[in-house]
């Protein structure tokens, strides 16, 4: 009796050992780093940025393989909190593929829509409603305008359309004069612009 | 070395732990939806299952045995096997980061998979040796391995074909498990036919 305990309880003490010996010996190491910077972006799994997801793009930019502002999603906000963590100057959002400067929000044309549900699980932030054989439609202002549900839509009736500039959601121009480098273009340059943006409005 | 090749066909073929002993099931119908993630679940089935023979029969040879505690064998092996899994689960996770994400949690389940300790306690009661015993886990894995990889190519076809609908899903697989394993009933004296 009293050897079983015994026997049994070295046994266990013994595998504890060995496991905690290899717990050191195969650490895995993680960068809390990476772990940081995925915590700052949106999640949404767009892929915008070009990397499979918003954790492989952790990985990327703890590597200093990519620049801080190709999220689209995550916006100004995500860039400057990139920024503060990693102490780098902010950079304006990556436009240069095809990423248009105007947000765009995704609309289904309901008339064509035939409520196949392969736009609901493309959505990677849950922003389209509806059910098998009904028709769907977008919640505006979850839609982070990704273009993720355009591909997979069988008769081709999402369209992405800029979204309509209300007094809600019109903001000052942000200033221009320090970022991307553009030294040559001033503070006055930057207000003429947005005067020239409302004369039409 | 002729009986140590039979011993594998037979674990293999003719007594495979899945489909004639029905051991192991749980992740014969779990996780063979998908080829890869059924290939990586044998292959971490297969390490753990060579390893956690050849350990289990080291404690019952050199710890129980002396000590007389025979009949703290399953306890004593589900330690081990639990060990070995653990093990695994680190070295999975160390060298081969994808292989851990696709398994999940399948990989702490090997913990319950009833063919691993299967294997340990049909071992002693067969009165296999050392390399036996490594063998005939190696072969159960490898039985194993082979239903799993075949299953899952059977259910990846089965998606795309025009099942009724009453047997769509969990059935029609059931069904396809058992018309497997009729058919492997098939190998039966092939051990002895060799001989």
């Amino acid at each position: 009796m009293l050897s079983g305990v015994l026997a049994l309880i070295m046994l266990a003490a013994f595998f504890g050992l060995v496991l905690g010996f290899s717990a050191i010996f195969f650490k895995v190491e993680s960068s809390p780093v990476v772990n940081k910077i995925d915590n700052l972006l949106p999640q949404t799994q767009c892929g915008q940025c070009t990397f499979p997801g918003c954790r492989p793009y952790a990985e990327a930019i703890a590597a200093k393989k990519a620049p801080i502002n190709l999220c689209p999603p995550g916006g100004e906000k995500t860039i400057q909190a990139l920024a503060d963590l990693l102490d780098v100057e902010a950079l304006p959002l990556d436009e240069s593929e095809d990423t248009d400067p105007i947000p765009l929000v995704a609309v289904i044309i309901e008339e064509i829509c035939i409520g196949c549900t392969l736009c609901i699980q493309a959505c990677p932030v849950d922003a389209i409603l509806g059910a098998a054989k009904q028709m769907h439609t977008v919640i505006e202002s979850e839609c982070t305008g990704c273009k993720l549900c355009v591909l997979p839509c069988p008769v081709d009736c999402i369209e992405m359309v800029p979204i309509k500039q209300t007094l809600s959601n019109w903001h000052w121009q942000e200033p221009q004069y320090s970022v991307n480098n553009k030294t040559e273009e001033t503070i006055f340059t930057s207000i003429q612009h947005v005067l020239s943006e409302n004369a039409h409005l | 070395m002729s009986e140590y090749f039979l011993l594998l066909i037979s674990t293999i073929l003719v007594n495979n732990f899945v489909l004639v002993k029905f051991l192991g099931l749980c992740p014969f119908m779990g996780s063979s939806r998908k080829l890869e993630v059924a290939i990586g679940m044998a292959l971490a089935t297969t390490f753990v299952l060579t390893i956690s023979s050849a350990s289990s029969y080291l404690v019952n040879q050199y710890i129980l045995i002396p000590l007389e505690i025979e009949y703290l064998r399953t306890i004593t092996f589900i330690l081990v096997i639990a060990a070995v899994v653990n093990l695994t689960e680190m070295m999975v996770h160390k060298t081969s980061p994808m292989l851990y994400q696709v398994l999940g949690i399948f990989l702490p389940l090997i913990t319950t998979n009833c063919a691993v300790l299967g294997v340990a306690l049909l071992n002693i009661q067969t009165g296999h040796g050392f390399f036996e015993s490594i063998i005939f886990g190696f072969g159960a894995a490898v039985g194993f391995s082979m239903v799993m990889i075949l299953f899952a190519s059977i259910r990846e076809r089965l998606v795309a074909s025009d099942v009724p609908e009453i047997f769509q899903g969990a059935p029609i697989a059931l069904i396809t498990a058992g018309i497997m394993s009729i058919a492997f009933l098939g190998f039966a004296g092939l051990d002895k036919g060799l001989n």
